[in-house]
């Protein structure tokens, strides 16, 4: 996520809509409003699963490999899986060429998603082999990590890989003293709180939690609380997305 | 007292409910429970089935996954390396498969003065039992035995593992079918490959197109009936 530059647009203005006064975000969304949000799982074919996920302007891909031999031999658990993540910003995914070269900062979120991964994948299963999952951020408007956890948790699920739980993320922010839910770019730029949660919704676990900026302890709170929210709408259409794929199959042969 | 939250054959996803209660047995490793509720952990049909003695047996039958060699299993396999007293074997899993050189010959084998290549080389296709497999060690085939073998002539096709079940159907009903309408001879490999001999190449054709659409329709009913239809048109179409 960039810094700040320029002057700070206004982000929120006040509207009296039915004698009351709300919050309206740059984009026309309501504070607890999440972008509107599009999935489709299967999309590669050579991958043994793969998922495609859109928060709004944010477009990263996924795909699963495995349980497959693990290479390096030595890398290799003699009582689980290793899984392996690789979290990846395309050099067209932004405003500005980056890098194809992994920044610091892939590095760190590709270790905060396998191990959010890791907490619900029955790696037990699957002794000495080893679990690739690759997320490509295809354009990036704000909130990557956490759709790239969704559509890692997708790819999961379409490869047939057991999990305790799918795994559904979102992020909350402070703009302009107003909590808000699924913050995007420009949000997220002049926010002065930007906080990324993942959860598994059926096990009640928060599996990652970061925060950038300061919120008061209410605040944190109320900011879970809107993310609880948005992740259980996520994750319903999560199911639904995955059930739709073998629904058109059945239709198709002919019921 | 137990309650079950699931319709047989419904497709559940990980994380989905399936029954609460004390009264059930648990049959697949991917039902999870906490407390006194059981969860599903992948994509997979649901089967329920109660006992005589009154409880449940709820189980999954997986859509997607690898295969997961277990003894006693037919596997088709891909000899891809050569050691000095045995083969690995590409067994479509995420284990290689090795064959020892006893599980080959019935004499002796003097490493020194013979070589593995002249029985199986790089690139050779076998149906093979696996014999032993523990998790801490590679799986062990064998291909002593009938119909076990090298594989001379056929076609070989590929499938997903998680839809071979479908594919043999109940007590080997979809295969039977298939070898009788056909007059094929079919080796179905756990491992999700298959092997296909035919009198002629029409009927090959015919069966291995059968096999996927029996791969692409897995989840379905009444596919046994639907399969039949497919080869009795394509056989009048092909005049065969």
């Amino acid at each position: 996520m960039g810094g700040a530059t320029g002057e700070k647009p206004a982000l929120i203005r006040w509207e009296e809509r039915d004698g009351q006064k709300v919050a309206v975000r740059h984009d026309g969304r309501l504070a607890a409003q999440l972008r509107p949000i599009r999935m489709e799982v299967g999309v590669l074919s050579n991958a043994d699963g793969s998922a495609l996920v859109e928060y709004g302007g944010t477009r990263v891909l996924a795909a699963v490999y495995g349980p497959r031999e693990a290479h390096p031999r030595h890398m290799a658990l003699p009582d689980r899986a290793v899984i392996r993540c690789r979290y990846h910003m395309a050099p067209f995914s932004t405003a500005e060429r980056k890098t194809p070269a992994p920044t610091r900062r892939e590095v760190e979120l590709s270790k905060v998603i396998r191990e959010a991964l890791e907490a619900v994948v029955l790696t037990e299963l699957f002794p000495r082999t080893a679990i690739d999952v690759y997320m490509e951020v295809l354009q990036s408007d704000g909130g990557t990590r956490t759709a790239a956890i969704t559509a890692a948790s997708l790819a999961l699920a379409d490869a047939g890989i057991a999990m305790r739980d799918l795994v559904a993320g979102v992020a909350v922010g402070k703009v302009d003293g107003v909590l808000v839910l699924d913050i995007d770019e420009i949000e997220d730029n002049y926010a002065e709180a930007d906080m990324p949660v993942a959860m598994a919704p059926n096990l009640g676990k928060v599996l990652l939690l970061q925060l950038n900026g300061v919120l008061t302890h209410d605040e944190f709170v109320q900011a879970m609380e809107l993310a609880r929210k948005g992740i259980q709408t996520i994750y319903k259409l999560q199911k639904e997305v995955l059930r739709k794929k073998y629904v058109e199959v059945t239709e198709e042969g002919g019921e | 007292m137990a309650r079950i939250y699931v319709s047989p054959r419904s497709i559940v996803l990980p994380g989905d409910i399936l029954a609460e209660g004390n009264d059930i047995v648990v049959d697949s490793p991917f039902i999870e429970r906490k407390g006194n509720q059981y969860y599903a952990t992948i994509t997979g049909l649901a089967s329920i089935q109660q006992l005589d003695d009154g409880k449940y047996k709820i189980s999954i039958i997986p859509l997607e996954g690898a295969y997961i060699p277990k003894p006693g299993d037919i596997v088709i396999g891909l000899v891809k390396d050569i050691g000095l007293t045995h083969w690995e074997v590409d067994i479509a899993s995420p284990y290689k498969g090795i064959l020892t050189v006893q599980e080959v010959l019935d004499r002796p084998f003097n490493p020194a003065v013979d070589s593995l290549k002249k029985y199986l080389d790089v690139g050779d296709y076998i149906v093979a039992k696996v014999v032993a497999f523990d998790r801490a060690r590679d799986p062990l085939l064998s291909i002593k035995g009938k119909g076990l073998g090298r594989i001379v002539e056929g076609s070989i096709v590929e499938i997903k593992p998680s839809r071979v079940p479908r594919v043999i159907g109940k007590k080997g009903s979809m295969v039977n079918m298939i070898m009788q309408e056909t007059g094929c001879e079919i080796v179905v490999g756990q491992n999700g490959r298959i092997l296909v001999r035919c009198p002629n190449k029409d009927l090959e054709e015919v069966v291995i197109l059968s096999i996927k659409k029996i791969e692409a329709e897995a989840h379905t009913t009444g596919l046994t009936e639907r399969v039949r239809e497919f080869i009795r048109r394509e056989k009048t179409r092909r005049g065969v």
